[in-house]
């Protein structure tokens, strides 16, 4: 017997696949009739497979522990989520409207500093950012871009529509798998391909090359590298898959040093080579050591001076996480207004800021109702879930704001959409989930088709993170007037 | 290519062939100790010394025996030297060069590195289980290296691979010769025919070259003749000879060479003239040890031009 839809639940929470009258959803309608052709077994088996082929491909995540860090298999649900082209497109366009509006911000911000001056943003915002970095100011990197690669994290609430959660301009991470989760399905589901209305999502690494390379203006054939933290970060994995998918090096700080003449070259057997572009995939204040944190090992000396005197590029620029700030973030829409004077076309999530006095009590009278998140954090951690806590953790939250207003936002607990996910080897069982697009900036603008999705393994969490529990899946662009 | 991958395709390769070389080691020893007269009695200790790793092993066992000696060679991850401990370390080189070399090659190694630890803690270094074990471990190193001469590119990470290779398997040619003349010189007997072939025969089974020797040089098998083919045979590829001369290929299609090929030349590994002992003498001994140290200016070379670009 294959699976009866009617026996879903999916009524409580916005679904992906099936509407609240049990019928699939039109962009969903051949993976479901599909997936309705399969016997329970069958479904166990294809789960099977895509757990072998993860493992064969060797897709991993490094995960810290206590005991030291363990390489896990990257955590994959086969049934596909899947979004029509046509609401797709008008995502893309508001998650580039958005990346436009930030980075003018952030160029603003490290010269004149306009949108301060008219009050849009309290200066003192600013000025008490951790991620405004004073050595930025008066630098003007290549396009006027700061933030290169950019991770957003969207959410779709009980009214079906797309929310910005969270804007990650610092060193997004999850392109790999969400590239990867795409070759795993097409050798578990092939037949699904077949009928070619499910749009390919390959692009992205020869577009990421073409915005690095962007980058180098006036050299042709730039050297371009990747420098990671190495084989004991989170992330590890990503970064060799980039490099081999791009062909590009990848580097750790050691392999790199700066020349009597400023530019920046890497150590190779056949001497030094000049480095022209770098992705850098480690955090502002370990570039440096001569700038930022003296103890880092993982930078080059000399670097950011190369930077600031446009001898290297660097993506994303240092000082860009200044507009990736969870406050910052409550002024995205007067953000978009004030530059681009355009009306933002995926909103935000209502957020109450903590340094805000009326803002603040609200947090607090209501804090076993609203999601806390600290300014700056990312990975899900240092967050309480007002729904799921207890007394004493609240409490706890409420010292946290008390002594530090500035540190932290409130948002409503959100009603986070579902989708149908394979629950104990044959039973197909509503997940909440959530997208993370990639959205990329240089001389031209490019959005993923559709993003990594991640969902939350455990009945009714909304943590997704895969170091703590969460999963993933494919994520289908499907478009439904095609022929 | 970067200095940094450079250097880790070096060691990769240079402790995949310790691997190999561990396990043959142990293994012809533990035949050798068959094949001797009972009352002669040859010291395990040999495996220690050829390596010289005294000092380690006496820090951690005190009795000179078969199970302490066959342990710290094999498997002690304290030891620097251990198969293990190489093993560990072609991982660990392997891991953050992935996407250079084949992906089987990597996913060769976790087998390996799998089975040897199953199989050790399943009781295979007792005298019944050892043979298969090693000969199993030897075969896998051997597949593996097949794998790689036919799937890899040979272009600069191939010539860093052979390079690696082939100084690994020169510096242990030279350090089983050494073991032979000590074994001999370590009893009293050891002029006795009967004695130095099989001593000299289980040298050469431990190089894998019985077979060459016997078709190349002789079927009766002398000390001189089994150093001579093992420094000075052009073709047999454990040979000193041979390792340096398809090192000295592999420098020749990298970049910056021009210093390495004047330095080998100076250090005259292949210079054979002086080349004059008798079984008797620790002139083998002290031969082999000098070109031990050839070899390690060699890497100290490679190391100044290849891996610390300035």
């Amino acid at each position: 017997m294959g699976i009866n839809w009617k026996n879903y639940q999916a009524n409580l929470f916005y679904d992906e696949l099936i509407n609240a009258n049990g019928n699939a959803r039109l962009p969903a309608k051949n993976l479901t009739r599909y997936l309705q052709s399969l016997d329970e077994n069958e479904l166990h088996l294809r789960q099977q497979l895509a757990d072998a082929a993860i493992q064969d491909m060797g897709i991993t995540f490094t995960v810290y522990t206590e005991e030291g860090n363990i390489d896990r298999s990257w955590p994959f649900d086969i049934i596909p989520r899947t979004i029509s082209a046509k609401q797709w497109s008008k995502t893309a366009d508001g998650l580039k409207q958005r990346l436009k509006a930030l980075n003018l911000f952030i160029d603003d911000l490290y010269h004149d500093q306009k949108i301060l001056k008219d009050g849009i943003i309290p200066r003192e915002i600013i000025e008490k950012s951790t991620n405004f970095r004073k050595e930025c100011i008066g630098i003007s990197p290549p396009h006027g871009v700061w933030a290169h690669i950019c991770g957003t994290d969207l959410v779709r609430d009980n009214d079906g529509e797309f929310y910005v959660l969270e804007d990650n301009l610092r060193v997004p991470s999850g392109v790999s798998y969400m590239l990867e989760n795409r070759s795993v399905t097409k050798r578990v589901l092939p037949e699904l391909f077949e009928q070619g209305n499910i749009l390919p999502i390959s692009d992205y690494t020869s577009q990421l090359f073409t915005t690095l390379a962007d980058l180098a203006i006036g050299v042709d054939d730039p050297e371009i590298v990747i420098l990671t933290p190495g084989i004991y970060n989170s992330a590890y994995f990503e970064h060799a898959f980039l490099a081999q998918q791009m062909g590009i090096e990848l580097v750790e700080g050691s392999d790199l040093t700066v020349g009597k003449n400023g530019y920046v070259y890497m150590k190779t057997i056949n001497g030094l080579e000049k480095v022209d572009v770098i992705y850098r995939r480690i955090d502002d204040l370990f570039l440096d050591p001569t700038v930022f944190n003296k103890d880092s090992t993982l930078g080059v000396p000399g670097l950011m001076k190369a930077w600031q005197t446009g001898k290297v590029a660097l993506a994303n620029a240092p000082g860009a996480g200044v507009a990736d700030d969870k406050v910052v973030y409550a002024y995205v829409p007067q953000i978009i207004k004030y530059y681009l004077d355009q009306d933002p076309i995926i909103s935000n999530v209502e957020t109450f800021l903590c340094s805000d006095k009326k803002q603040r009590d609200y947090v607090i009278e209501n804090i076993s109702k609203l999601v806390v998140k600290p300014a700056n954090e990312s990975g899900g951690y240092g967050m309480l879930v007002g729904p799921n806590s207890t007394k004493k953790e609240q409490a706890e939250f409420v010292e946290l704001i008390k002594n530090n207003p500035r540190n932290y936002i409130g948002q409503p607990t959100l009603a986070l959409s579902t989708a149908p996910t394979l629950i104990g080897g044959d039973k197909l069982e509503p997940r909440h989930l959530d997208l993370r697009p990639f959205v990329l900036q240089g001389k031209y603008s490019y959005v993923t088709t559709g993003g990594l999705t991640r969902v939350a393994m455990k009945k009714g969490s909304l943590v997704v993170n895969s170091s703590q529990g969460g999963g993933s899946k494919d994520t289908w662009i499907v478009d439904t007037e095609a022929k | 290519m970067l200095s940094s991958v450079a250097e880790r395709i070096y060691w990769t390769s240079r402790y995949l062939q310790r691997v190999e070389s561990s396990a043959r080691l142990v293994n012809v020893y533990t035949n050798l100790l068959m094949d001797l007269p009972k009352d002669i009695n040859i010291s395990w200790f040999n495996l220690v010394t050829l390596n010289s790793a005294e000092a380690e092993y006496d820090k951690r066992y005190k009795v000179r025996d078969e199970p302490n000696v066959v342990k710290f060679s094999l498997v002690d991850d304290t030891n620097s030297g251990s198969m293990l401990v190489s093993l560990s370390m072609v991982r660990e080189n392997l891991r953050t060069n992935r996407d250079v070399m084949p992906e089987s090659a990597w996913e060769l190694i976790n087998e390996l590195s799998t089975y040897a630890h199953e199989s050790i803690k399943n009781g295979c270094l007792n005298r019944g289980k050892r043979h298969e074990f090693l000969t199993q471990v030897i075969n896998q190193c051997q597949l593996i290296q097949g794998y790689i001469a036919s799937t890899l590119s040979h272009d600069e990470v191939w010539d860093m691979w052979c390079i690696g290779r082939h100084l690994e398997g020169a510096d242990m040619t030279t350090r089983i010769l050494d073991a032979g003349t000590n074994v001999l010189v370590s009893h009293d007997d050891h002029e006795a025919a009967h004695v130095q072939l099989i001593v000299w025969g289980n040298v050469l089974r431990c190089s894998g070259a019985d077979h060459a020797y016997r078709r190349n040089v002789a079927a009766s098998v002398g000390g001189i003749k089994v150093a001579k083919f093992l420094i000075f045979d052009p073709h047999f590829p454990r040979s000193v000879h041979y390792c340096i001369s398809s090192i000295e290929s592999a420098v020749r299609l990298l970049p910056r060479n021009r210093k390495i090929i004047s330095s080998m030349k100076s250090l005259g590994i292949r210079q054979d003239s002086d080349f004059k002992f008798t079984e008797s003498d620790n002139q083998l001994s002290s031969y082999c040890n000098e070109l031990q140290l050839k070899l390690g200016q060699l890497h100290g070379i490679f190391t100044e031009n290849w891996f610390s670009a300035k």
